[in-house]
């Protein structure tokens, strides 16, 4: 149950860093008015950046392209786009995430 | 208390996802309180999967804080979103909103924002809070029960994290007005990070991909 010191710091260390990029704007921008072109700009960003990791998990390992047929993910990823399109509803969504890469992963070997 | 509420579709995701990351915590060597303190003071799954593999392969602290402040930079992003809907609030309260804002609580924020001008702190605080004690939960859980999972990847227990961006994303475009400028940004961001990610740009290929593909959305909306 012992906290090493250097992992102490280390946690201590990247929460800080963390924590800065989280807070910064939410604070800034409470004070100063947006640009028009900021919001615009800014309503494009979360499909932009949840499509990017989304992205980087089922294309890329060790930044390479991962064959098609040997990418479990890609394969999960269909029916978990068909359950969210169908049912909308997360929790569903995730379910069928996990269970579809279990079954991949059991018959890919 | 409707915060809360709608936390709850996104409550079996964070299980999932928190207890991989305990296992792994556990796996790579860290005790029962320095991962609580992980799941507690850092709190990001992305970064709590970063430190963990680093510090079971010896990296240096400096190494290993850095690479998990270039993930965590996509806040950045995410905190200059949600802005909009609480400029009602001061900035001491808006700071208690960003220390809890997560990839999830954003996606969930993000959808209820559609359609309104403000969001409500109350609402928020629900939603964030609830996420909190349900990750630390989740990470406790895995690291206690982490002894008996040898292989986390056969229960297909590291999908649960792209599969739960995936229902955000389909939810996300489900509700927007102009959903084929928001797909074509979608396919531009999955195209850019792919090439970013192979260009060795590593965890900032995810912020390149995001800037060029919100900014490609803004030129084409131009050019209706």
């Amino acid at each position: 149950m012992e906290v090493r010191w250097d992992v102490f710091w280390i946690i201590m260390g990247s929460a800080l860093l963390t924590f800065i990029p989280r807070v910064l704007p939410l604070m800034l921008f409470s004070k100063i008015q947006i640009p028009m072109w900021l919001l615009r700009w800014l309503e494009y960003v979360p499909v932009a950046v949840m499509a990017a990791l989304i992205g980087q998990e089922l294309f890329m390992a060790d930044n390479q392209v991962v064959p098609i047929t040997h990418n479990a993910a890609l394969w999960a990823a269909l029916p978990t786009i068909a359950v969210a399109i169908w049912t909308r509803s997360l929790l569903g969504t995730v379910l069928v995430g996990i269970v579809a890469m279990m079954i991949l992963r059991y018959l890919m070997g | 208390m409707q915060g809360v509420k709608d936390c709850i579709p996104t409550l079996l995701g964070y299980l999932s996802i928190g207890f991989a990351a305990g296992v792994i915590e556990m796996t790579a060597g860290l005790s029962l309180a320095e991962t609580a303190l992980l799941s507690l003071i850092l709190y990001a799954g992305s970064a709590q999967f970063i430190a963990a593999g680093m510090l079971a392969s010896n990296g240096s602290a400096t190494a290993i804080i850095f690479t998990i402040f270039f993930v965590n930079l996509r806040h950045l992003l995410l905190s200059a979103a949600v802005s909009p809907y609480f400029r009602h609030l001061t900035p001491l309260k808006n700071m208690w909103i960003g220390s809890l804002l997560t990839d999830e609580s954003f996606g969930v924020a993000m959808t209820r924002a559609i359609g309104r001008k403000t969001l409500s702190e109350r609402w928020m605080h629900g939603l964030n809070i609830t996420a909190y004690l349900n990750w630390f939960v989740a990470n406790m859980a895995g690291a206690y029960f982490g002894r008996w999972i040898t292989n986390p990847e056969r229960l297909g227990l590291d999908f649960a994290l792209p599969a739960m961006f995936i229902g955000l994303v389909v939810l996300q475009l489900m509700q927007r007005k102009n959903k084929k400028l928001h797909i074509n940004v979608a396919i531009i961001a999955v195209v850019c990070v792919i090439f970013a990610s192979m260009a060795s740009l590593g965890s900032m290929s995810v912020i390149v991909a995001a800037v060029i593909a919100a900014t490609m959305g803004v030129v084409m909306e131009r050019w209706k």
